[in-house]
């Protein structure tokens, strides 16, 4: 069903006061950025005239002073006439968002999931969440969705994200902790290889640690790959057959550390008869790489006397991503890297709290403290602080995509409620997801503006934000952070754990869900003690004392893990673990009807869907609009010049974009950044088989000039245009 | 189904894994002549040069429910009952028979050539690296591939090599006279003395006697003289057998229960002496035993032979003899700079690469390689591919020539106009201009710019006054 758009806009202005009344609770309050897992360190002070003033903290080591353009501009987010700042709901799918009170929304709300749920079953209402959310957020919702809404159904974007560095880590090391070692280590490192990683965009002051030898993998020249030693441009969904290729020849050069194999590690054998299969040679015909270059990045690597390898979202985000985040954690291991003081393997996470988003009981198949919800002991731990019985908890539900795939259908909810998140715009083959959430008896999104998805529901509660709020915050480090509140949030807007406490208390739990932050950290302490994310240890004060504290700190005398591999592996055994793995194609490889790859990211001005940083005036103008790199030969091919509007198209959408000519991409790629409603109706579900990651790196696309529009006086200058290229 | 496969060298392994990947309820025997469990023989040459150690290019054994029958010696395939024959006596019946025998060295028919190694297995280079362990010089006879590659191992082992070859340039299949010229010049180079266009007559006990009369003294003499399908059972099964196995585009004998492939195989004219041909010949046909894919066909592999010799870079792939006609169908971009060892040749029909020579440093082989894989269509100007150094745009390396529009720091969209403006406005250091403008706050990596164009600023001021 398609729900009517028209008035949204109108409505905005009418509900949303010129500017909402902000009266700082303390000046000049020390929290940190609302963006990336970098989490810069920033003071947040009221200024005059209702404007937020922004300083970077130089005591938080990510950043130490350093601020890039989304954190300067942050303060605009609180602001922003785009706030949203009463609940609104529907009185029928026809009708438009209309203003109205708490109470009646939340009523709403949880009678729909009543209903719903006594028709259909429990699992028939589910919890879609987000790697932006505080740990006590997080946590929160998990318990929630188990708890209060009893469905095993809850995922959350981070699936889209970290799921597969997560799954491969895991398999590994028996733990995922983003950075084992903390960021400084990284500026100390002799050599850095980073996979598929663009930080100068993402989180730019992680630049300021990349200061020795930098290899980057990366199929396009990033403005990252412009700061490397030595660039290897891959071929979009290759990644693997690099590592492979990578680690035969560390082995066969005599780069492999042999003792470090010994003594620390299991399972080198059958991984080192595997990459017999993958001599360079044959991985330079699949990946493009020239031999010469994978030799020197391993010599380069290997040469270094402290060395670290580095994966991100373009190695990770395939229907192999888990098998190519190990081939690098193979190589890591066979260099003797993890658990050696400057070295090791790490994946740099994305989102603000893409780590303690994944720890906490988020994730479908997870409970608080990184624990499985398939084990016994974690069951009855957990349960034992919620105050139910094992029994009660759900099993494992769906992951994000399959969850959003089936939402609506026989078997899949029928219910969605959505927490700091945009799936709309961020889930792969957005149109359909958009179909599965307009099929939902129900849908409900907590957010601060009205993003493309809450813009689609029934009901829409508004929430505060970043610095009207307390909450904890682990970074790329894993180091815990305090997130103070700095101002006071608008009137009108509650705190999502106030909105989950409502809801629950209307849901039969009165108690178990306090909407003060405090209260559910020191909950999460106790849910957390004892797995592997341990964070009892840990108070508020102590991280303001220390600013941050390394999980696991399973006591509060216990200093806190900034390098958990040193002296073992979280395993049964202690060692890590070599997983042989191996190469297999793209899940969509390019043919004649979609001759080219299509590849994806962000820019540097944005954030994740958007739907904050599209919102502040100075991140638009710096990245005004959705954009398509084409290399300038097939520009020529396609008679497009820079500035023309292109369709893309993939077997399960198309988008238009700008065109922008450029060699920083290869000539069988084109890239478009994922910011904008437009790149994920291309990109491919193929999913991964451990982690169920999508493939939003890679899939086949067609590219054509898009036929002009013609107004009336642009006649003349759009025909003279079309001729160019053809008769030259 | 009983699966049995005759052959357990990388086509045959191959089979085996890719079959058992797809369904495990299949049961499948291996025969193997070798004694030695699986390995890489496309990295002997690396063993043979010490570049690898032989348990570095040892392949996974069997995979799992894989019944490995090796130094056992197939003598018969009786298509009737559907059973193979061992030397010992043995039956073995199948379902389905694959025949990846592979191929044996070509010895030349000249008196003492049972001297001479054969260079083809890891026996084989266990034999000539014992040899060499006391011989004060090598003759290498065959100047292809392999021998290109012994020849180079060898001498990487500080022994003098020297590479006798019929033909009047070396890798004459693959490569034009002029390349085959400058490979020569960097073998060289790494102490292997070239001989092109002689034949040997004899070797004896301490040389090698060319047709010429001339003799070189060496008491190893390693054979590389290229391979010949090893086809007799097929024949001997009364199964087609002209240069390989004739097989379709299954991979399958004109009996339907036996497939061939890996070198022993005949597709479409062509035996494929090459172990990726191989591999994707096993992925199809494990598709069609299995059932996984019933529409699977084996369309012939595009052939990129890769030079694995330390020092030496060459690439050559498609059709490089072909030469510019008169139709202007085909047209040839090259460049040479013998005094270098470089020489590159694009050959181009229809604006896709159909052939390509690449001696010496080359940093586009992997795009040419994969333009040649895929038939991508080429830009207007090739010379790109040759040079990728021309494919840079011209960087604004000057505050003069960088234009107003131009942002010197990305992390916080700060432009030179920017920055010219608070110099006007009255900020007259970088730390003045970095508190108006948030220039270099990010990734810093802008610092050097920044302080450049202010620099530039001053300047022109000071001109100006």
């Amino acid at each position: 069903m398609k729900r009517p758009e028209s008035t949204i806009e109108s409505m905005l202005i009418s509900l949303s006061p010129p500017a909402p009344v902000m009266s700082p609770v303390h000046r000049g309050e020390a929290t940190h950025c609302p963006y990336c897992a970098l989490q810069c360190g920033m003071n947040v002070s009221g200024g005059t005239g209702g404007t937020i003033a922004i300083t970077p903290r130089h005591d938080i080591p990510a950043n130490a002073g350093a601020l890039c353009q989304k954190g300067w501009t942050a303060g605009e987010l609180l602001t922003s006439g785009a706030r949203l700042t009463t609940p609104l709901a529907r009185a029928s799918r026809t009708s438009p968002l209309e203003p109205v009170s708490w109470d009646d929304a939340l009523d709403r709300v949880a009678a729909a999931v009543r209903g719903i749920q006594a028709e259909h079953g429990r699992d028939a209402v589910a919890v879609f969440g987000g790697g932006g959310l505080t740990n006590e957020k997080a946590y929160q919702l998990g318990k929630f969705a188990r708890v209060a809404l009893g469905t095993s159904h809850i995922d959350y974007n981070g699936r889209f994200c970290m799921s597969s560095a997560a799954a491969a880590s895991n398999r590994a090391f028996g733990m995922d902790r983003g950075l084992p070692f903390p960021i400084t280590d990284v500026a100390a490192a002799g050599a850095v290889m980073m996979v598929g990683g663009n930080v100068a965009e993402t989180m730019p002051p992680f630049l300021r640690h990349l200061r020795n030898t930098l290899i980057v993998i990366d199929p396009r020249d990033t403005r990252t790959a412009r700061q490397a030693t030595l660039h290897l441009r891959v071929t979009p969904g290759t990644d693997l057959a690099l590592a492979l290729a990578l680690l035969h020849i560390a082995i066969t050069e005599g780069q492999a550390d042999l003792d470090y194999i010994a003594a620390r590690t299991t399972g080198f054998e059958a991984v080192r008869e595997s990459v017999a299969s993958w001599w360079p040679e044959r991985a330079e015909r699949v990946t493009g790489v020239p031999v010469a270059r994978m030799r020197e990045a391993v010599h380069l690597l290997a040469g270094a006397g402290t060395a670290m390898i580095l994966t991100g979202r373009g190695a990770e985000q395939h229907a192999k991503g888990v098998d190519t985040v190990t081939a690098f954690i193979n190589l890591a291991l066979a260099l003797g890297l993890p658990g050696r003081p400057g070295s090791g393997y790490g994946c740099v996470t994305g989102q603000g709290n893409g780590q303690g988003g994944r720890e906490h009981g988020q994730k479908a198949d997870q409970l608080p403290g990184y624990r499985s919800i398939g084990d016994p002991a974690a069951r009855a731990h957990v349960a034992g602080v919620w105050g139910i019985d094992p029994g009660e908890l759900p099993g494992p539900g769906r992951s994000a995509y399959e969850l959003l795939d089936t939402l609506g259908t026989a078997e899949g909810a029928r219910a969605l409620l959505v927490f700091g998140s945009n799936p709309v715009v961020s889930a792969p083959r957005a149109s359909h997801v958009g179909e599965r959430l307009a099929a939902l008896d129900l849908l409900v999104v907590s957010d601060f503006v009205l993003s493309e998805t809450a813009a689609m529901a029934d009901v829409v509660l508004p929430t505060t934000q970043w610095a009207e709020e307390h909450g904890t915050m682990t970074n790329l480090e894993g180091r815990v952070l305090l997130r103070r509140q700095a101002v006071a949030p608008p009137s009108g807007v509650r705190s999502d754990l106030a909105i989950l406490s409502g809801l629950a208390g209307r849901l039969g739990h009165d108690e178990g869900f306090s909407a003060d932050p405090g209260v559910v950290f020191d909950e999460l302490r106790r849910a957390s003690a004892g797995g592997v994310a341990d964070y009892s240890g840990i108070t508020y004060e102590r991280i303001a004392a220390e600013t941050g504290v390394f999980w696991p700190a399973p006591s509060e005398d216990h200093p806190g893990t900034p390098r958990p591999f040193l002296d073992r592996f979280p395993t049964p055994d202690g060692r890590a673990r070599f997983v042989p793995v191996d190469h297999r194609p793209a899940a969509e490889d390019i043919d004649g009807d979609y001759p080219y790859y299509l590849t994806t990211g962000r820019v540097l001005a944005h954030y994740q869907s958007g739907a904050q940083t599209r919102r502040i005036p100075a991140l638009n103008e710096a990245a005004p609009e959705p954009y398509v790199e084409l290399h300038p030969d097939l520009a020529e091919r396609l008679e497009v010049a820079p500035g023309d509007m292109v369709t893309v198209s993939s077997r399960r959408g198309s988008a238009e974009a700008v065109a922008r000519v450029t060699r920083a991409i290869r000539r069988d790629t084109v890239f478009m950044p994922f910011h904008w409603e437009g790149a994920n109706r291309l990109t491919n579900p193929a999913l991964d088989p451990v982690s169920r990651m999508p493939e939003f790196k890679v899939c086949a696309v067609r590219v054509e000039r898009r036929a002009p529009v013609l107004m009336a006086g642009e006649r003349d200058g759009a025909a003279a245009r079309a001729g160019r290229g053809r008769g030259a | 189904m009983r699966l049995v496969v005759i052959g357990n060298g990388m086509a045959g392994t191959r089979l085996a894994g890719e079959v058992r990947a797809r369904d495990k309820s299949v049961q499948v025997t291996v025969f193997g002549a070798e004694t030695r469990g699986p390995y890489n023989r496309v990295l002997l040459s690396n063993v043979l040069a010490g570049t690898a150690s032989p348990e570095q290019v040892r392949l996974p054994a069997q995979a799992e429910g894989v019944t490995a029958r090796l130094g056992v010696t197939v003598t018969a395939i009786d298509r009737e009952s559907r059973t193979v024959l061992t030397a010992g006596g043995g039956r073995e019946p199948y379902d389905v028979l694959v025949l990846a025998t592979g191929s044996e060295p070509v010895v030349p028919p000249i008196p003492g050539a049972t001297r001479a190694i054969a260079f083809r297995t890891m026996d084989d280079c266990d034999r000539i690296l014992g040899a060499a362990a006391t011989a004060t010089g090598a003759v290498v006879i065959g100047g292809g591939l392999l021998g290109v590659e012994a020849a180079r191992g060898l001498a990487g082992r500080g022994m003098p090599v020297t590479l006798l070859h019929l033909a009047g340039h070396l890798m004459d299949r693959q490569l034009d006279a002029e390349a085959g010229l400058v490979l020569g010049e960097a073998l060289a180079g790494l102490g292997v003395t070239v001989r092109t266009g002689v034949s040997v007559s004899a070797i004896h006990a301490h040389g090698v006697e060319l047709a010429t009369g001339e003799t070189r003294a060496s008491e190893l003499v390693v054979l590389a003289c290229g391979v010949r399908p090893l086809a007799g059972l097929a024949r001997d099964a009364d199964l087609e057998v002209a240069q390989g196995i004739v097989v379709d585009d299954r991979m399958r004998t004109a009996d339907p229960a036996i497939y061939a492939i890996g070198e022993c195989a005949q597709h479409d004219g062509t035996v494929y002496g090459l172990v990726a041909p191989a591999w994707e010949q096993a992925a199809v046909v494990a598709d069609l035993i299995t059932g996984a894919d019933p529409t699977a066909r084996y369309r012939g592999s595009r052939l990129v032979t890769r030079l694995k010799a330390k020092s030496v870079e060459l690439a050559a792939m498609g059709e490089t003899h072909l030469t510019e006609d008169a139709s202007g169908a085909v047209e040839v971009v090259s460049f040479s700079h013998r005094a270098r060892g470089i020489y590159r040749k694009l050959v181009i029909r229809n604006d896709r690469l159909v052939g390509a020579i690449l001696v010496g440093e080359s940093p586009t082989v992997g795009t040419l390689t994969q333009l040649y894989d895929r038939g991508g269509p080429l830009p207007g100007d090739p010379a790109g591919l040759l040079f990728p150094g021309l494919d840079g745009a011209a960087l604004a390396d000057s505050p003069v020539r960088m234009p107003d529009s131009a942002r010197v720091c990305e992390c916080n969209n700060v432009t030179k106009g920017r920055i010219r403006a608070c110099w006007e406005a009255g900020a007259r250091d970088t730390a003045a201009v970095v508190a108006a403008t948030r220039a270099t706050t990010g990734c810093g990596t802008c610092r050097n710019a920044v302080e450049g164009l202010i620099g530039w600023l001053r300047e022109q001021e000071e001109v100006r006054a």
